[in-house]
């Protein structure tokens, strides 16, 4: 009995932590969705609004882009290196672009960019988040009766989730340009039968499932870093922790909400 | 009743936090036009004084009436037109790190008026000039000075022309030179606005520059209040050693009696 008490004692803690980060995570949602309206329609201060959610597109979106490509091109052109000999074997080494189609728009092009994304955004988010609160700022917003939520959490949730969508959309495609340049260098098949088997395989609803997992991604990895940066205690310490915690949490989640996702479409025949 | 001479009334007001009581039924009016320096030690609840009269804290039992309001009663409406009649500045100076000082000023200009952006710049510029800040406009605030960031912050809380001004330690961490510029610009700013200002310090020379009136507070009681001349003539012992900055007296026979001799004998002893 006394064996099995620090396991029960440890999951029950872990489980009780768990529910409280998505029980947090929730509440921030619940109140970022009733500020985003104001944030960006109210006539007073929406320059402003606006402004911010552009400086945050281009920050976490723009700039992600050259790395989130030169990812999934990579991916692509691995996923391709890999099948090729096994297809061959079948004799149906064009099937190599169908295949990395369906993967990179279900699934690899989302993910990974989601991935990227969680390093180069979700990071710099929680790190940005926890300064402001351990250098006063978010008090300052609050004494300057500026609501942090619809000032900070906004701008980086709308931006992050907007910009993962399109950032999952050149994924896709220099995934299937890395499958491509394998295929038409090292595998013998032309660009236009690559491209004839890579659409003709595709379905509209692979690129949109693709783009609804990034959309959620994005609301992921966004909140879960402005949750964690704002709550951010023990100065410069407190900020470091919160950063690691970010991208370590947001990779998990990340993989555990695909798992679910996929489970889903999978019920659904989607 | 609210009095009309009176800018905030202190009704009774208790903090805790986890259980320890860091005001205790504190009891304090400062009136219109006045500037009352906040006296106390580390951990004497000066500055959850003043946190609590901002509105960023709310009150365990006892309420604030600020501007003929009660704190406790404001709905949310009523508290963002009290943070747009109020400026606070920050013990840091609390910059928003990623905007331009000039922008760090507007931000209350640009969220909460309709105002053009050439009459925002043309306000920035006469804020930043009246703290003497005009040339450093473009600046970010990580390549200010200590004394600069305040100064700046200074201009950023006067942006809306506040009936109320709280400071909060507004010399801590400045060189003589540098503390005495930030007293003479409280003073001007009390003079030429007309504002009310409360200062939390515990920085004396700079406490008898600026107060019309002082209050003194231990360990979140309430101990003494009058003014300058009132304070220095205290027979209280307490107020005695912290007004002229004695080592013998209350303040240190407690610390004294802290039980550190029974600590170094009973680590002697293990």
């Amino acid at each position: 009995m006394g064996l099995l008490d620090r396991p029960v004692y440890t999951i029950r803690r872990n489980t009780a932590s768990i529910i409280s980060l998505i029980g947090g995570i929730g509440y921030l949602l619940g109140d970022t969705l009733v500020a985003t309206g104001p944030a960006l329609l109210r006539k007073r201060g929406r320059r402003l609004s606006w402004q911010n959610l552009w400086d945050q597109m281009d920050r976490v979106g723009n700039r992600s882009i050259p790395i989130v490509s030169l990812v999934t091109f990579c991916i692509g052109a691995i996923l391709a290196l890999q099948m090729a000999p096994i297809l061959r074997g079948y004799g149906m080494v064009a099937k190599v672009a169908d295949i990395i189609s369906i993967a990179i728009f279900r699934e690899l092009g989302p993910l990974m960019a989601a991935i990227v994304l969680s390093g180069f955004g979700g990071a710099s988010i929680a790190a940005e988040m926890g300064t402001a609160v351990v250098s006063e700022e978010i008090e300052a917003l609050e004494a300057h009766a500026i609501h942090p939520i619809r000032f900070l959490v906004v701008p980086r949730v709308v931006a992050t989730t907007i910009m993962l969508i399109c950032v999952s959309v050149v994924g896709d495609l220099m995934g299937v340009a890395g499958g491509l340049v394998i295929g038409h260098s090292f595998l013998g098949l032309g660009t236009t039968l690559y491209i004839h088997h890579t659409i003709s395989a595709l379905r509209l609803r692979d690129f949109l499932t693709g783009l609804l997992k990034a959309g959620v991604f994005g609301v992921i990895i966004s909140s879960l870093a402005c949750y964690l940066g704002l709550g951010v205690t023990g100065g410069a310490q407190g900020v470091g922790r919160a950063t690691t915690r970010t991208v370590v949490y947001t990779i998990v989640s990340l993989i555990a909400v695909d798992l679910m996702f996929n489970a889903v479409f999978y019920i659904f025949g989607l | 009743m609210p009095d009309p001479k009176t800018a905030i009334q202190v009704l009774g007001v208790t903090k805790e936090f986890d259980g320890r009581v860091i005001l205790d039924a504190i009891r304090l009016d400062v009136f219109l036009g006045e500037t009352l320096v906040i006296l106390g030690g580390s951990g004497s609840g000066k500055s959850t004084l003043l946190r609590l009269m901002v509105g960023n804290v709310k009150p365990t039992s006892g309420d604030i009436v600020c501007l003929g309001k009660s704190l406790g009663q404001m709905t949310d409406k009523e508290l963002t037109a009290y943070h747009t009649s109020i400026g606070v500045l920050f013990q840091s100076g609390a910059l928003f790190n990623s905007m331009t000082v000039a922008d760090n000023v507007a931000l209350p200009l640009r969220q909460h008026t309709d105002l053009p952006e050439p009459t925002i710049e043309i306000i920035v510029k006469i804020k930043l000039e009246q703290v003497g800040l005009r040339m450093h406009a473009d600046k970010m605030p990580a390549m200010l000075s200590g004394g600069m960031k305040k100064r700046a912050g200074l201009a950023r809380a006067i942006a809306l022309d506040p009936k109320l001004l709280f400071y909060d330690e507004p010399s801590a961490g400045l060189d003589p030179v540098t503390s005495a510029e930030i007293d003479h610009l409280i003073m001007d700013l009390n003079r030429k606005l007309g504002v009310t200002s409360v200062v939390v310090t515990h920085e004396m020379d700079s406490a008898f520059r600026i107060a019309d009136r002082m209050v003194l507070l231990d360990r979140g009681k309430f101990i003494a209040s009058g003014t300058p001349e009132e304070m220095k003539q205290s027979s209280d012992p307490l107020v005695h050693q912290f007004i002229f900055g004695l080592t013998e007296g209350p303040l240190t026979e407690r610390r004294k009696a802290d039980g550190y001799e029974d600590d170094l004998l009973g680590a002697r002893e293990i």
